[in-house]
């Protein structure tokens, strides 16, 4: 056989010598969500990154300044959108933290569980599309069936699957259905079934430990200088979570424990993720045993809840109270306030400012997810391009919050 | 809870402090906009504020000075919270200019972009002072009350990037300076 007998001068394989610019993003198979990251690679390793978000920023509080505070219920639904339920209860608890009212109990249950509920269908969410992306076709698949068995729920309570809206100022919009209780327990015995098929599957598999362990590492100083909250601050060994720390709604009274991380890199996120399913699955188990069958749920308030339709239609006063609260809006009491609550990623604040009219002011939604993906650029520089995908997928940006 | 706090700076900085209240249970104090990075470094180091969980503004369209600059701090080990305000700008909303914390606590940085972005606060002392939300080329502010939520931004034209000398598309061998040899030599001798 002749050798192959190549004229090398005039065809050498060039290799860049500066750093190389690579950009990914911001729709990219590897990004869930829109986000583009510029990186300067020197060799494989990120030497400084650009993380650019934005691109899914729709002016949420722009708009909220043109309604009612009522009306601000379908866009908070639109922020995170995979747990748009704790959107909607963390709201109606800051405009009902303003007007200095607290729902009955059994709403104030029910508001737990399905909270808790949309929980776990955002963590499910997050490590299953982690998983996916790290080439795990299966536990993805398992996990967002699972997803929509809860969203089953969530359909059967709200009417929508996604998009609830069913969060009011002073209560829900509509009152459990009988067969919800017995419903909720089926699903979150599935989850607890699912949880551990999923654990047996990836626990043990090298390829996925590898992945994840000693990889984007962040320091508990930096990570709380950066304002992470949520799951990426308790991997990072951070014991805050604001139901514990601050507790709202009845979730003092539930047990649960708040697992946190010790080596604070991505295979700490995804185990405390795990593991809050496994405590969100105990506290609705407990909040299922003490919501009462019977009782309201809305407060006794005609300045703030609608009154039923009967008496809208049959006398004066019923029209008007409606007419006035569905035209003018309810009146918030002229002041600011910072209202917080535990969202699918952390800290979920919303700082309302109301002149006394029924317009909002100012709505500020303090998204946890712009924080964490604040300090993506600080875990993945020095790592390797292969890293991105892992670290990214622990921080689980959803776009619609990050961006608003 | 932390009203020691707020009696403690009135101490520590005299006449810093403008106003104080702490109305549905968030205790506020109103700030001079000159010393706010000032009391900021006391507050993280002295007072245990380990977070800045969030920094935003609010645009009363009609007062001077017309923006407040809002902050939320919150001590993990204390379990306190404080919000501090500072006042900045003019009616036309030029001149709103206040001190970066980005020194203090990382969260500053992205949170001041986005206040810039959407108010046009200017942040001195901030590293990286760009747009964040939308893009270099808008007009306006878009969280202001004077801009109409209806506003059509300009169309963007093909941006001028630096070492770039041609846009795509490109040819069948430009644009990669690192390509791969092939070994297809009938071509060219023909």
């Amino acid at each position: 056989m002749e050798p192959l007998d190549l004229d090398l001068d005039h065809g050498e394989i060039e290799l860049a010598a500066e750093p190389m610019l690579i950009n990914v993003g911001p729709s990219h198979p590897a990004m869930h969500g829109t986000v583009r990251i510029v990186m300067e690679l020197s060799g494989e390793t990120i030497e400084r990154c650009d993380v650019q978000v934005g691109y899914l920023h729709r002016g949420f509080e722009k708009m909220c300044e043109r309604g009612t505070w009522t009306q601000v219920f379908p866009y908070v639904d639109r922020c995170n959108y995979v747990s748009p339920m704790l959107n909607n209860v963390g709201f109606a608890l800051a405009c009902e933290k303003m007007l200095g009212i607290e729902v009955p109990e059994r709403c104030q249950w029910y508001r737990m569980i399905l909270g808790e509920l949309a929980r776990i269908a955002d963590h499910l969410t997050c490590d299953g599309a982690m998983v996916m992306e790290l080439g795990a076709f299966t536990p993805f698949l398992w996990m967002v069936k699972t997803r929509e068995m809860i969203w089953d729920v969530l359909e059967e309570e709200t009417g929508a699957r996604l998009t609830h809206s069913f969060g009011r100022v002073g209560g829900m919009a509509a009152p459990p259905t009988p067969g919800f209780k017995e419903h909720t327990r089926a699903v979150v015995d599935h989850v607890r079934r699912v949880l551990d098929e999923v654990k047996r599957l990836l626990l043990g598999n090298r390829i996925f430990l590898d992945r994840l362990e000693g990889v984007g590492v962040i320091s508990p100083e930096d990570a709380v200088s950066l304002g992470w909250t949520g799951p990426a601050l308790r991997g990072a060994g951070v014991a805050y979570d604001v139901r514990k720390a601050s507790p709202y709604l009845k979730y003092g009274e539930v047990e649960f424990d708040v697992p946190v991380g010790t080596a604070s890199d991505c295979f700490d996120r995804f185990m405390v993720r795990m593991e809050e399913m496994e405590q969100s699955s105990r506290i609705i188990d407990q909040c299922l045993e003490r919501m009462a069958d019977e009782g309201p749920i809305n407060v006794d308030d005609p300045r703030v809840v609608l009154p039923p339709k009967d008496e809208v239609y049959s006398t004066i006063e019923g029209t008007i109270r409606h007419f006035k609260i569905v035209m003018e809006g309810l009146k918030l009491p002229a002041g600011e306030v910072y209202s917080y609550t535990e969202g699918g990623n952390g800290e979920l604040g919303f700082y309302l400012v109301s002149d006394g009219s029924g317009t909002p002011w100012r709505v500020r939604i303090r998204p946890p997810c712009f924080f964490v993906t604040g300090g993506l650029e600080r875990i993945i520089t020095g790592q390797m391009v292969a890293d991105v995908v892992p670290c990214f997928g622990s921080l689980n940006m959803i776009g619609g919050e990050c961006d608003r | 809870m932390a009203k020691a706090l707020v009696s403690l700076l009135e101490k520590q900085f005299p006449g810093a402090v403008l106003e104080a209240h702490s109305q549905h249970g968030d205790d506020t104090v109103v700030l001079d906009p000159a010393r706010w990075k000032e009391v900021a470094r006391f507050l993280r180091d002295s007072a245990g504020m380990e977070m800045l969980v969030d920094l935003t503004c609010v645009d009363w369209q009609h007062r001077e000075p017309r923006f407040d600059v809002v902050a939320h701090l919150h001590s993990l080990s204390k379990g306190q919270r404080l919000r501090i305000k500072a006042r900045v700008g003019d009616v036309e909303g030029e001149e709103a200019e206040i001190d970066s914390l980005t020194e203090l606590w990382g969260s500053a940085n992205w949170a001041e972009r986005e206040a810039f972005d959407m108010f046009g606060v200017v942040f001195r002392g901030h590293p990286d002072l760009r747009r964040i939300l939308t893009y270099p080329e808008f007009v306006g502010h878009a969280l202001r009350k004077d801009y109409p939520a209806d506003r059509i931004q300009p169309l963007v034209p093909y941006r001028e990037v630096e070492n770039i000398q041609k846009l795509p598309p490109f040819d069948q061998h430009e644009g990669m300076s690192f390509g791969r040899q092939t070994h297809d030599f009938s071509r060219g001798e023909d």
